[in-house]
């Protein structure tokens, strides 16, 4: 009897995945149920047997679609993939914690010390170096002390905390199990966006799991899902939400790591670098600190999305280009124009052109180019972009997500919108570009998060602003 | 045990919970499918919070509808992936076609049109929802099937 792996992940569903498993097992395969790979562009992926089939539209038309072996596949072969290595592969519940329970007799010194070495930043946006954070919660005295995941991943043109959670959830229930270890929290919760059900389910099942395997005797796991509102991807406004409330965001300092969640001291993190960590204690710091460039250290699972011929996940070292990874890896645009514009990490990142795709992805590189490496999404667009109307999105999306807490951010998105409907109706003049220029300055300068203040750096590029 | 009732007890269910009034208020619209007037007195009432406190958080969170969706709920997703493979295009098709504005419902009640703001499937846009349905690559036939 035939093995026959089909994945189960949002995408696949939406694209047949659960009729194929149905039709495999009267078939009288042996189906078992996976995460994705992440290739989007080859969804639904089955497996039989060790060789893939992708896409698959009808069972009788395998021979037409049949990939090679899953092994050699150049699409998943030429991938470093660290965080990814068992999300695709596995049975996201059969679960073995040897590995985990050796590691946790490392003493928390020495976690936080690999950590350190392996230079790994926070792959949520911010980039900010996570040992800092380890240290900071590690060394502030308090008797509770939490983990809370950001899972609020809403940035447009990224998937891959979804992919995770939904593929290799146990990865992420190491990441937090080991860090609570490290930092002294004994609970963890995870904010999850209410836009993922799948992954709530998966992530669900999988943290009643390891409370049957006996893993969360000294560290707890509570799932939350929140209620629509992008701006609780904003780490204090999170814990607002957290808390019951409106998500306003707050002042900082005090930071998180000092006094975040009902007032203690808390490691927020977003889901892929919590589960960078199993495999930078796997590896260990210096060698994960070896690959990528310079500061930008490790593997970024990078996103190709939006008008992209083959999109998906695709985990590697910072330091491919732009042009490496949307021509070779993704095949240029789907509609087969030339490439207009790339937006790099999500709606509050900036608009890059043909001229600039040879710059490397790393966080230094593009921090150059007054962008910023994001989630690790790549928006593709083709040449019908109208920039206009791109810059019009920025502002109507800022207005439209934003607390409310700050003028600069509750009043500026709303004008800025205003100025720049004003030039898409043709009562352009060179001040409704002046005024867009000094709303952007006010915005950036005085916000009091990255929503206000990184909402001019997608309108800036769009409008060709300095 | 009276509907009330019961549902009070679900909301006291959450008491001492993370994020309480968001998670009882989820419950509500679950079951409700929109948060009324009166789903926000109770909430208040269990959790010792003004009404206002509530109303903020059910204003503040856009899953939190207060008024009924349409029998079929269609979300098309806005944001910059799905723009970039003819989203607002095929939003304003739609639109036109079932005589409903996004963000309403349509008279009769038969369908609501709604945005989301990306559902993670950002590699095979446009992407959207009927009820709970995903749909991927989708097209105006698709959606109006």
């Amino acid at each position: 009897m035939s093995l026959a792996q089909v994945p189960y992940d949002t995408l696949s569903v939406a694209l047949g995945a659960n009729e194929l498993a149905d039709a495999l097992t009267a078939q009288g395969h042996r189906v078992t149920r996976t995460g994705s790979f992440g290739l989007s562009w080859l969804e639904p992926m089955i497996i039989i047997d060790e060789i893939a089939y992708g896409p698959v539209t009808a069972l009788d038309q395998l021979d037409e679609v049949r990939l090679g072996p899953i092994e050699t596949l150049p699409a998943l072969a030429s991938q470093h993939r660290l965080v990814f290595d068992r999300c695709g592969k596995i049975d996201p519940f059969d679960y073995d914690p040897t590995w985990l329970c050796d590691q946790l007799r490392r003493t928390p010194r020495e976690i936080i010390e690999e950590i350190k070495k392996s230079g790994l930043r926070g792959r949520g946006g911010a980039g900010f170096p996570a040992h800092i954070k380890w240290q900071t919660v590690s060394d502030t005295p308090n008797q509770q002390k939490y983990i809370v995941v950001n899972a609020d991943e809403g940035d447009s043109g990224t998937f891959a905390d979804r992919l995770i959670m939904e593929g290799d959830p146990f990865r992420l229930i190491e990441g937090m199990i080991l860090s609570g270890h490290a930092i002294g929290a004994s609970k963890g919760i995870v904010y999850l966006r209410s836009e993922y059900p799948v992954a709530a389910d998966v992530l669900g099942t999988a943290i009643t799991k390891a409370g049957q395997l006996g893993l969360l005797e000294q560290f707890e796991i509570e799932l939350f899902i929140g209620a629509g509102a992008y701006i609780c991807g904003e780490e204090t406004s999170l814990l607002e939400s957290l808390e019951g409330r409106r998500g306003e965001v707050r002042n900082k300092p005090p930071v998180p790591a000092i006094s975040g969640l009902y007032g203690c001291p808390t490691l927020v993190h977003n889901v892929v670098t919590l589960c960078s960590v199993p495999a930078i204690l796997d590896m260990g710091g210096d060698a994960y600190a070896d690959l990528g460039v310079g500061p930008s250290t490790g593997t970024m699972p990078f996103q190709l999305a939006g008008n992209i011929a083959r999109g998906g996940l695709i985990e590697l070292p910072f330091g491919l280009s732009m042009r490496g990874l949307i021509e070779d890896w993704g095949g240029g645009t789907c509609s087969g124009r030339p490439l207009g514009a790339v937006q790099v990490g999500g709606p509050l990142g900036a608009y890059l052109f043909e001229e600039q795709l040879d710059t490397p992805l790393t966080y230094e590189d593009l921090a150059r180019l007054g962008a910023g490496i994001g989630h690790g999404g790549l928006v593709v667009f083709d040449d019908t972009i109208d920039l206009v109307q791109q810059a019009h999105y920025a502002f109507a999306f800022c207005a439209h997500e934003s607390c409310g807490k700050c003028t600069p951010c509750r009043i500026g998105a709303v004008r800025g919108k205003e100025a720049v409907a004003s030039m898409m109706t043709g009562e352009y003049t060179q001040s409704h570009l002046q005024l867009i220029a000094e709303l952007c300055d006010v915005m950036e300068e005085a916000s009091l998060c990255q929503m206000g203040g990184m909402t001019p750096i997608p309108v800036r590029s769009a409008l060709g602003l300095k | 045990m009276q509907e009330s009732e019961a549902l009070r007890e679900f909301v006291a269910s959450f008491s001492g919970k993370i994020g309480a009034p968001i998670s009882a208020l989820r419950g509500i619209l679950e079951s409700h499918g929109y948060i009324g007037d009166e789903h926000v007195r109770l909430v208040a009432d269990v959790f010792n919070l003004s009404l206002a406190d509530v109303r903020g958080i059910v204003s503040f969170y856009s899953d939190f509808r207060t008024t009924p969706r349409g029998r079929k709920h269609l979300r098309i997703c806005q944001a910059e992936a799905c723009q970039s493979v003819g989203a607002r295009q095929l939003t304003d098709e739609i639109s036109n076609a079932l005589g409903v504005k996004l963000g309403e419902t349509r008279q009769d009640g038969a369908v609501s049109l709604e945005a989301v703001y990306c559902l993670g499937l950002c590699a095979s846009g446009p992407s959207a929802m009927i009820n709970d349905r995903i749909l991927v690559r989708v097209s105006k036939e698709d959606l109006l099937e």
